[in-house]
């Protein structure tokens, strides 16, 4: 393991990153699930996590928000790092954290309200009351979404009524109403059509300007387009990690060339 | 072949069963409303008791009824909501929390008339609240309590683990995702809760025997330390305490239904109530 884990430094030079973790271990009662993992996640660039189902890629996503921690008997030891700041610190707030690191989740799941009760609801549980505000933050998100125009004419409408690729882009829109530096996505894509994905890579295309962005994929495809980074997972380790367009050109461990090339998986 | 025969006799046998037991439903409340109907009038429904229930009205025990069930769901069901949101979402799973879980089932199969002494001795005489209708209902409100909890926290687990999620994600406080993404959509399964715990508060007769009914009281009361008359605990004095049974048995009939249409009016009301919620979160909310 030890091979690993130097060649995962090495590979890590990664100017100014916004997250830094090191040696994270996450334990499932006694099932460990991640081991010592050090990763360096550059500011502004999409990263792409894959591997096997089970592997821990979205344990370790769930790590950056400590989405973890609703899961009764998870335990993590190790640093995470987002600006220099300790996530895991006692004293750390994990409301402040949240707000800064957005989620969209696998499934879309909107709330039975209606698309601008959605989006604002997030500045609202954060104390917004000015309506003013709330309506030009509902407007901004859905515009950055790319959902602005299909939806602007109905926003009272439930958002239960709304398709499954605009139901992802109006969580991703959710998200992006409290202002998050990063962006969490655990396989935003996975339960949607072709034209729907290709949407949603679109965007991506877009935020990666304006926000880190984490994706757990399971489409191999879909990390060489939208990635700039890809981490390769496998039973809890981080195996490789590097630039996308190496790690899937010239992969340097035997184990990330058996998973892309389609060997086991 | 043989399976199909079997399938025909089982399908049968339930549908005969079903319909058996709708059957007799059906013909309770048809022999009640058949002998009943013909005793209520306004002075019935509104007039005082007299010659020991033999003639006047019921309107004591219809007020006593009302009151004490009202009471009852007005405490049981903040401490029923309440418990059922610690157990689901507070909670730790885990050997106490079992235990919890155990004495609740437990509490919901004691006989009522335990609850009544439980009440005699608790509310009645420790608390010195006398037999009053302040103790009455808190002995009914302990009583659906189990009841109220298991369904609310039914309904607690019926919303789906993505709104919390979603919610927490956001950066929301426990508190608040259960305040404002929970908690609405289980508003209705829990008034579910609620329609079970009044009809049944309106209906025992242990329970407040020992802590609150009044065998002949013909008149209102003034506060919830007075004693009021109740219609279970009334049909139950005419049916076996009266000295003319077969006299009053018209009498009997008609509080009866007055009791069961009562019953039914709380159960429509919160009927109607939680489809007005299901059909706001479904449409708008």
């Amino acid at each position: 393991m030890n091979d690993t884990k130097q060649l995962s430094t090495k590979q890590q030079s990664v100017l100014e990153p916004q997250v830094s973790v090191k040696d994270l271990s996450v334990f499932y009662g006694e099932m460990q699930a991640l081991y010592d993992i050090i990763l360096d996640i550059p500011t502004k660039r999409v990263t792409a996590l894959i591997g096997p189902s089970g592997c821990g890629k979205s344990t370790f996503l769930r790590c950056l928000n400590r989405m973890n921690d609703i899961i009764e008997g998870a335990h993590v030891t190790g640093e995470i790092l987002i600006d220099g700041e300790d996530i895991y610190h006692p004293n750390a707030d994990v409301v402040a954290l949240r707000r800064k690191v957005g989620m969209v989740f696998q499934k879309s799941n909107p709330f039975p309200k209606s698309i601008f009760d959605n989006i604002a609801y997030g500045p609202r549980i954060h104390g917004q009351k000015n309506q003013g505000i709330l309506s030009e933050t509902v407007e901004r998100s859905l515009q950055r979404a790319g959902l602005w125009n299909e939806v602007k004419d109905r926003l009272q409408k439930s958002a239960l009524e709304l398709s499954g690729g605009q139901q992802q882009r109006l969580c991703i829109a959710r998200a992006l109403a409290v202002d998050p530096k990063v962006l969490l996505m655990d396989e935003p894509a996975s339960a949607l059509d072709p034209r729907s994905t290709a949407h949603i890579e679109d965007l991506i295309d877009k935020l990666r300007k304006d926000f880190t962005i984490v994706i757990v994929t399971h489409n191999m495809q879909q990390a060489a387009r939208v990635s700039s980074r890809t981490a390769f997972f496998y039973e809890g380790r981080l195996i490789e990690v590097g630039r996308t367009k190496e790690l899937f050109t010239n992969p340097s461990i035997k184990q990330t060339e058996d998973y892309i090339t389609g060997r086991f998986g | 072949m043989k399976r199909d025969y079997a399938e025909i006799f089982f399908n049968s046998l339930a549908r005969l069963v079903t319909y058996s037991i709708t059957a007799v439903i059906a013909y309770i409340i048809f022999d009640i409303v058949r002998n009943g109907i013909g005793v209520i009038s306004w002075e019935f429904l509104s007039g005082f008791p007299s010659n020991g229930g033999a003639k006047g009205g019921i309107l004591p025990a219809i007020v006593g009824t009302v009151y004490l069930s009202l009471g009852a769901i007005i405490v049981a069901l903040p401490l029923g909501v309440a418990s059922a949101i610690y157990l689901t979402e507070y909670g730790k799973q885990g050997k106490f929390n079992e235990m919890i879980r155990l004495a609740i089932v437990t509490l919901a199969g004691v006989p009522s008339i335990v609850f009544g002494l439980f009440g005699l001795g608790l509310f009645v005489l420790f608390f010195d609240f006398g037999s009053s209708i302040l103790a009455g209902s808190l002995t009914l409100a302990l009583m659906i309590l189990p009841t109220i909890i298991v369904t609310s926290e039914e309904a607690l687990r019926a919303v789906p683990r993505s709104y919390r999620e979603g919610s927490l994600a956001l950066g929301a406080t426990q508190w608040t995702t259960i305040r404002t993404n929970v908690l609405p959509y289980a508003l209705p399964g829990m008034l579910t809760g609620s329609i079970l715990g009044i009809g049944r508060a309106a209906g025992e007769t242990a329970p407040i025997l020992l802590t609150v009914a009044a065998f002949f009281l013909p008149r209102l009361p003034d506060s919830v330390f007075d004693q009021v008359m109740a219609l279970p605990y009334h049909l139950y004095i005419l049916a076996t305490q009266h000295p003319e049974i077969e006299l009053v048995r018209p009498m009997q009939y008609g509080t009866a239904l007055v009791l069961l249409v009562i019953v039914l009016a709380f159960n429509l009301g919160a009927i109607v109530l939680r489809s007005r919620f299901q059909r706001k979160i479904k449409s708008q909310h």
